[in-house]
């Protein structure tokens, strides 16, 4: 069976730490928000800071790696045709049993759709999640600058929690389609654990 | 960590101690008592250059207070001018910042009410002689007394019904059934005069009310000698503070002040040089970023909202002494079924009603309530109208969230019932204590009562009374615990926080904003229904794709 080398290790790395970071970031994130008692409030605030700090260095360093590698062009918008025919899919087609409208391959590994997805998580969650929640750290800091002065704690807490539930939303729909959506049960979950994908049917 | 170089310098002291006495066992000797005296018990120790009891002047018999002031007074020249300029002298306050006229002699509490008409009981607690009546000569500086705080043998007590004089014969109190007080040896009480000890202080502020602990709730007898767990400052085999250690004195005139408190304190750690040298307030020591840094950095980012002590302060009451929290004057002159007047005590032997007084309701290791204040008290004054629809507030107290001086403080809130003249809408003072037929405690008669303590402050009262709900509200500032057991984060950060009653501040973990989370809760719920019923579809349309059965 030919087999396609998927996701490079960075990738994977970046894939499996970065979620790891974020299930640990909404679990002491909702307890600090007083959703319920785990780990205790003044280490959930510590696990949580700490993994902001890690997540946000991670970031960065996807960031450049995507630049310097060009993976950034994987996620350049598709035309808007090419993402109607993905909705069309999944919201008709994959009942009639038709085959998925795009190959996946190694440089085209987003559909249109998944394009659409990841790229505002990206340019739009993930940043709303740590810019609000440096804001929320250094709230101190931040509101004695003269063009913040306006900002209350309770607006910060406000956009950072908001920005954590689009987070838990994404995630949701993201594990229903990476869990299901393949041609073979779990491969994409095999494929981001070895690098490889099997092709075909 | 501390814990290990306290036993690595008691190793190495006794290693020294060994080495020494190999050399010289006299040496030894020295280095080891000079090693065994505490600093604080040093700095307390007396320092001073005179030994009163070698004052020729000192040694002759005194037969009353005033004698041995006039004594004091030849060589402290200025003592009594500087006295009498003090609130523990003249009971009168003029609060500048709001205009107010308070102090003893002038503010209406909800405890034995008022001083007025009740002066020989009262005012033994005052630093004077003979206050009996409104005629007392405050321009006096003979009716000082010095001894109360000054002297150090612990035989010398205010006799409770003197005005302000000790027993100068043999006298039983509680009258009749109580015990035999022994008058105090003058000339030796005198002899023993130096730096007020907290036994001094104590006499009258761990009293106030009426007895250990009614008043403050923060300052009772267990503050005499506490543990570290009660009081890390004063806790006497530790640091040992003596109560001038923050209520820094000066020309007799005694830093901090219930009155005008600070609420915030920005003057940074007080050193030399610095025009005000006042320390009663946490930060004068411990500065506005008091946390060290290798405690959690959240800690510092408090101090512009909170008060130390609501922190530092988990409870008060600690040190097994209840408190009064409630007093129902209301209820006061009933009988039992015999027709003797009824006292009924609790459980742990304190009184929970007493026909002198009415219902009381006591406890310990009060969890305070918590409100915004900026050190602006407001008092609900004698001459003031109140509103008799709701609970009266005797203080109120100022601040908010917006106000850069305000800080969520710690308070005792004294409740209960006391009477008001309902036609004036006033307060009313009764005439509680003497032996004149008007005296409630005398006669039981709440209408001669009010009418004569009235008259005394000069208020018109119309003759008909009712009682009233009251509230006093008491900033709690003693009984600092040490930083272990301080407030955990959850204290506060937690859906039923201490703080839930605060406005107008965002408390993660306490405060939510609803809309925002049912908005989020139903996204995640729509998105996991969503994904849910689309993979059911799935898998419905295969079956059927299939010709399956469903």
């Amino acid at each position: 069976m030919a087999r396609t080398y998927m996701y490079a290790r960075f990738e994977r790395f970046w894939h499996w730490s970065q979620s790891l970071l974020i299930l640990l970031m909404l679990i002491t994130g909702f307890e600090i928000h007083g959703n319920y008692q785990l780990l205790g409030f003044e280490q959930a605030v510590t696990v949580h800071s700490f993994s902001a700090w890690v997540l946000i260095g991670l970031w960065v360093f996807a960031w450049f790696w995507h630049l310097t590698t060009g993976e950034c062009m994987q996620y350049i918008p598709s035309a808007p045709e090419r993402i109607i025919a993905m909705i069309r899919y999944y919201a008709i087609e994959i009942f009639q049993g038709k085959v998925h409208p795009f190959h996946r391959d190694r440089f085209n590994k987003l559909n249109p759709l998944q394009c659409m997805a990841y790229l505002t998580l990206h340019i739009a969650i993930s940043p709303a999640v740590w810019i609000t929640g440096l804001a929320y750290m250094y709230y101190k800091d931040v509101t004695a600058l003269a063009v913040f002065s306006w900002l209350s704690l309770g607006t910060v807490a406000l956009l950072h929690t908001a920005a954590a539930f689009m987070m838990l939303a994404f995630l949701v729909v993201h594990l229903y389609l990476a869990l299901t959506m393949d041609h073979r049960p779990l491969s994409s979950l095999r494929a981001m654990i070895t690098g490889y994908e099997e092709d075909g049917k | 960590m501390k814990n290990f170089v306290e036993r690595l310098n008691m190793l190495q002291s006794c290693l020294l101690l060994v080495c020494l006495s190999v050399g010289s066992v006299a040496f030894a000797k020295v280095e080891q008592e000079s090693e065994s005296v505490p600093v604080s018990v040093q700095a307390s120790a007396q320092t001073s250059t005179a030994d009163h009891s070698l004052f020729e002047d000192l040694q002759q018999v005194f037969s009353s207070g005033p004698e041995v002031t006039k004594v004091c007074l030849g060589c402290h020249t200025e003592a009594g001018k500087q006295l009498h300029k003090t609130t523990h002298w003249t009971w009168a306050f003029e609060n500048k910042l709001t205009g107010q006229t308070l102090g003893k002699k002038n503010v209406i509490n909800n405890f034995c009410v008022a001083t007025a008409s009740n002066w020989t009981r009262c005012t033994s607690c005052h630093i004077g002689y003979g206050w009996k009546d409104a005629s007392f000569d405050l321009t006096s500086e003979q009716n000082i007394d010095c001894l109360v705080c000054h002297e150090t043998t612990g035989t010398y007590q205010k006799f409770p019904t003197a005005a302000g004089h000790p027993n100068y014969t043999p006298k039983k109190w509680p009258p009749k059934k109580g015990k035999l007080r022994q008058p105090p040896d003058l000339a030796k009480v005198a002899q023993s005069v130096g730096k007020p000890g907290r036994s001094n202080c104590g006499a009258c502020h761990f009293y106030g009310g009426g007895g250990d602990g009614v008043k403050h709730g923060h300052l009772d007898s267990s503050m005499l000698n506490p543990s570290k767990e009660l009081d890390v400052h004063m806790d006497a085999s530790g640091l040992n503070f003596d109560c001038q250690t923050c209520h820094t004195t000066g020309s007799h005139e005694v830093a901090g002040s219930r009155y005008a408190p600070r609420a915030s304190d920005d003057r940074g750690i007080v050193i030399p040089g610095q025009k005000d040298q006042r320390r009663a307030s946490c930060e004068s020591c411990h500065g506005s970023k008091p946390h060290p840094e290798q405690a959690n950095v959240k800690l510092n980012d408090h101090t512009d909202k909170l008060a130390c002590v609501t922190c530092h302060i988990p409870e008060f009451a600690r040190g097994g002494r209840k408190t009064k929290m409630w007093w129902d004057w209301s209820t006061a002159g009933r009988k039992d079924p015999d027709g003797k007047p009824l006292v009924i005590k609790d459980k742990d032997g304190y009184v929970s009603y007493t026909f002198k007084k009415g219902d009381f309701k006591w406890q310990d290791n009060v969890i305070p309530e918590y409100y915004w204040f900026d050190g602006v008290v407001e008092f609900s004054l004698l001459e003031q109208a109140i509103d008799d629809a709701a609970v009266v507030p005797i203080n109120r107290i100022k601040g908010g969230y917006a106000d850069e001086n305000s800080r969520i403080w710690p308070f005792k809130v004294m409740r209960g019932r006391q009477p008001y003249d309902t036609v004036n809408k006033t307060f009313a003072v009764p005439h509680l204590f003497g032996k004149d037929a008007d005296a409630y405690w005398k006669s039981f008669n709440w209408k001669n009562a009010l009418a004569a303590g009235m008259k005394e402050r000069g208020v018109e009262f119309s003759g008909e009374y009712g009682f009233i709900e009251t509230e006093y509200f008491w900033p709690i500032t003693h009984m600092v615990a040490p930083a272990e057991n301080s407030l955990s984060c959850e204290s506060c950060h937690s859906d039923d926080g201490r703080l839930q009653n605060v406005q107008g501040i965002y408390i993660p973990g306490q405060s939510r904003y609803p809309l925002l989370d049912m908005i989020g809760w139903l996204a995640v719920i729509g998105s996991l229904g969503g994904v849910s019923l689309h993979g059911l579809a799935r898998i419905v349309a295969a079956r059927k794709r299939n010709g399956r059965k469903l």
